[in-house]
């Protein structure tokens, strides 16, 4: 350092060591934080989203609690074999004209009975309505071994629910975190505050601080999230569940910590290039369709395991795709890691190109910048 | 010494600056004087650098400025803006501490500044809060919270009144005893008058004049004189070499073909009467302002 006197040398005054790029970065982001946490509606709404999620594994807990196995009435020896079974619960009936009763009555689904007669090659006659009970029917048979060529581990219509899972979250944490880190560049650009921040720090700290910051919160909101549902699943008794969407979950979280972090930098190069609050909304938009299409595709392709596939691999789905396959066991060991490559890859060059948008856009007012503009500087 | 060199600046087939060149120098203040688009903002903008010159450099002691030299500028922006959703103190600190400041020291220096400029009690409050002078006021300490070692600044004494034009005038003369170069634009030419030092005139995106204020206005000053005395001073209009401008009993202006012939009016006065006051009319800074300006 050298001595603090003035080319005048009349009085020394104290001179500060600029801060390192690193520390600019992290003192921008503690900004956004702040900001972040002091904000009624930030508090507000991500509250709501995480009453949401735990609402959801509660309610999903409590439903499979009830679910008390369908009764049926049995008469003598019957009883046996239905317990047997472990998915129905007897009623015992005096005899076949109480059991029909019983079943007339709507008090159980429907009945078994001792069999009468050589007419059946059974010990039991089952008594319904209407129609054959076809479940307790297949729980009283007989059936041939079964070899699946292809099982599927998981049923279709819990891979349906955490799409939705995956996707929503995905689309909401962008959509909220997007569009508050476009906001706070414009709010920037449009109060002139960054023509003073410019003169003090690199602008690519500048942007890198309001990343960084923002996708911590992004982050931090997803683990939050996770945590919840893990919590809430195993206190209400869905551990197989949860050992079934862990990994995914975790796989999740890691994908989305770089996925979002080329999004935010997509969404404030794209804000920069307008100086209104108003305008805020159409520069970002062709940014909003790269996020609402991984949304859309996991919810009508979670069975098309091709689109699957190439989703998984596009930066912008593959923190949807990725963890759907691995929860679905469709995916090889490798395949995540050479994914979450592309996407690292991804995120780097859209960084590099969202600084230089960026840059070049921020002194520019009024009229918005051209693409052309913003890229040549 | 801040030295601007040979900066050129055109805008798409628009000349914004020509080839120019002037000095600030270190513990004076430097008024940037000039009319709207004459290239004020372009140039400071390019001083501080957020905007880069086509051609031309920016000098500290003879030496191009280092990115480094640029983060111990002091720069009031044009157009005004802090965060409105920060406190006023959290926000200087935060600038401070962007410079480098510790926490410890920009703290200081906030609470130090916005009492100086009369804030010291607005602190806690929300920039958007704010008044409109208090505002400026803020935005003024934020360009001096971390111990710039040059200041350049954009029209500070606009939308200020008497009491706040008093109070920065104040800090900006303290700051520019402590030896740093101090360059501000005013369209206040009345303030500019009697705050700087020096003075850089510009028009069309070139410097027009440029110097000391009492060197410029010596230098634009004509043989113009007045004198006040006892009786009536009718017959200066009979002394040969002299323009008589304005002439009311005892007061009489006039213009002089030559110093001799300026004395000789005096000469003459002195052998009438008693003569109240003899003096050279220095002209105003409006009025240079317009002469080089057009």
């Amino acid at each position: 350092m050298r001595p603090a006197r003035t080319t005048d040398g009349v009085r020394a005054r104290p001179r500060h060591p600029a801060p390192g790029f690193g520390r600019s970065v992290w003192l921008v982001a503690t900004r956004e934080i702040v900001a972040r946490l002091r904000s009624k509606a930030f508090l507000i709404s991500t509250g709501i989203l995480l009453l949401i999620s735990i609402g959801s594994v509660v309610a999903g807990g409590i439903a499979s609690q009830n679910q008390a196995h369908p009764k049926v009435a049995v008469v003598g020896a019957a009883g046996r074999l239905v317990e047997l079974t472990e998915a129905f619960t007897a009623v015992k009936a005096d005899d076949v004209a109480a059991a029909e009763a019983l079943v007339r009555a709507g008090t159980v689904s429907a009945a078994v009975v001792p069999a009468t007669g050589d007419t059946s090659p059974l010990d039991v006659r089952v008594i319904a309505l209407d129609s054959a009970p076809l479940v307790l029917l297949g729980a009283l048979s007989v059936s041939p071994p079964v070899s699946l060529l292809e099982p599927s581990p998981q049923s279709g219509g819990l891979a349906y629910l955490v799409a939705i899972g995956f996707g929503l979250v995905f689309f909401m944490s962008a959509i909220t975190f997007g569009s508050t880190i476009a906001q706070s560049v414009v709010e920037e650009k449009q109060t002139r505050v960054v023509e003073i921040l410019m003169t003090t720090i690199p602008v690519r700290a500048l942007l890198g601080g309001k990343i960084v910051g923002n996708s911590v919160m992004a982050f931090g909101q997803i683990v939050m999230i996770g945590a919840l549902v893990a919590i809430g699943m195993a206190a209400t008794g869905q551990s197989g569940l949860l050992g079934a969407i862990g990994p995914s979950i975790a796989l999740f979280a890691v994908f989305f910590a770089f996925g979002f972090v080329m999004l935010a930098a997509l969404f404030a190069a794209t804000a920069s290039m307008v100086s209104r609050q108003e305008d805020v909304g159409s520069a970002t938009s062709p940014v909003l369709v790269l996020v609402m299409i991984p949304y859309f595709l996991v919810i009508f392709f979670n069975d098309n395991p091709t689109v699957l596939a190439i989703m998984s691999y596009i930066p912008f789905s593959a923190p949807v795709g990725m963890p759907m396959r691995l929860f679905l066991g469709t995916a090889a060991w490798w395949e995540p890691l050479a994914s979450l490559a592309i996407l690292l890859a991804a995120t780097l060059m859209v960084i590099l190109l969202g600084s230089r948008i960026y840059a070049n856009s921020l002194l520019r007012m009024g009229a918005r910048v051209t693409f052309r503009q913003a890229l040549r500087g | 010494m801040l030295e601007i060199r040979g900066v050129t600046k055109r805008y798409g087939t628009r000349m914004v600056l020509t080839d120019l060149s002037f000095g600030v120098g270190g513990g004076r203040l430097t008024g940037f004087v000039g009319a709207n688009g004459a290239g004020k903002t372009t140039t400071m903008r390019i001083i501080v650098g957020v905007l880069s010159a086509d051609s031309g450099t920016v000098l500290r002691d003879g030496v191009p400025l280092s990115v480094d030299d640029r983060r111990r500028f002091g720069y009031m922006p044009e157009e005004r803006g802090l965060y409105p959703k920060m406190k006023v103190g959290e926000q200087l600190v935060y600038l401070a501490r962007l410079h480098g400041l510790s926490p410890a020291s920009a703290r200081r220096n906030t609470a130090e500044l916005l009492e100086r400029l009369g804030l010291g009690e607005r602190a806690g409050d929300l920039v958007q809060s704010l008044s409109l002078g208090n505002q400026q006021r803020a935005q003024i300490a934020a360009a001096l919270v971390h111990d710039p070692e040059f200041l350049v600044l954009d029209e500070p004494f606009s939308g200020l009144d008497p009491i706040a034009v008093e109070a920065v005038m104040e800090v900006l003369a303290g700051f520019a005893a402590q030896g740093a170069p101090v360059l501000f634009s005013s369209h206040q030419l009345d303030i500019v008058e009697r705050l700087c030092d020096d003075l850089v005139i510009i028009a069309d995106g070139e410097i027009r004049a440029n110097g000391s204020r009492d060197e410029l206005r010596e230098r634009h000053s004509s043989l113009r004189f007045e004198l006040r005395c006892a009786g009536d001073a009718g017959w200066v209009r009979n002394v040969p070499g002299i323009t008589v401008i304005d002439l009311d009993g005892g007061l009489a202006v006039f213009e002089a073909d030559t110093d001799a012939a300026s004395q000789a009016v005096l000469r003459l006065a002195v052998e009438r009467g008693p003569v109240v006051s003899f003096s050279r009319q220095r002209p105003s800074l409006a009025a240079i302002f317009k002469e080089v300006a057009q």
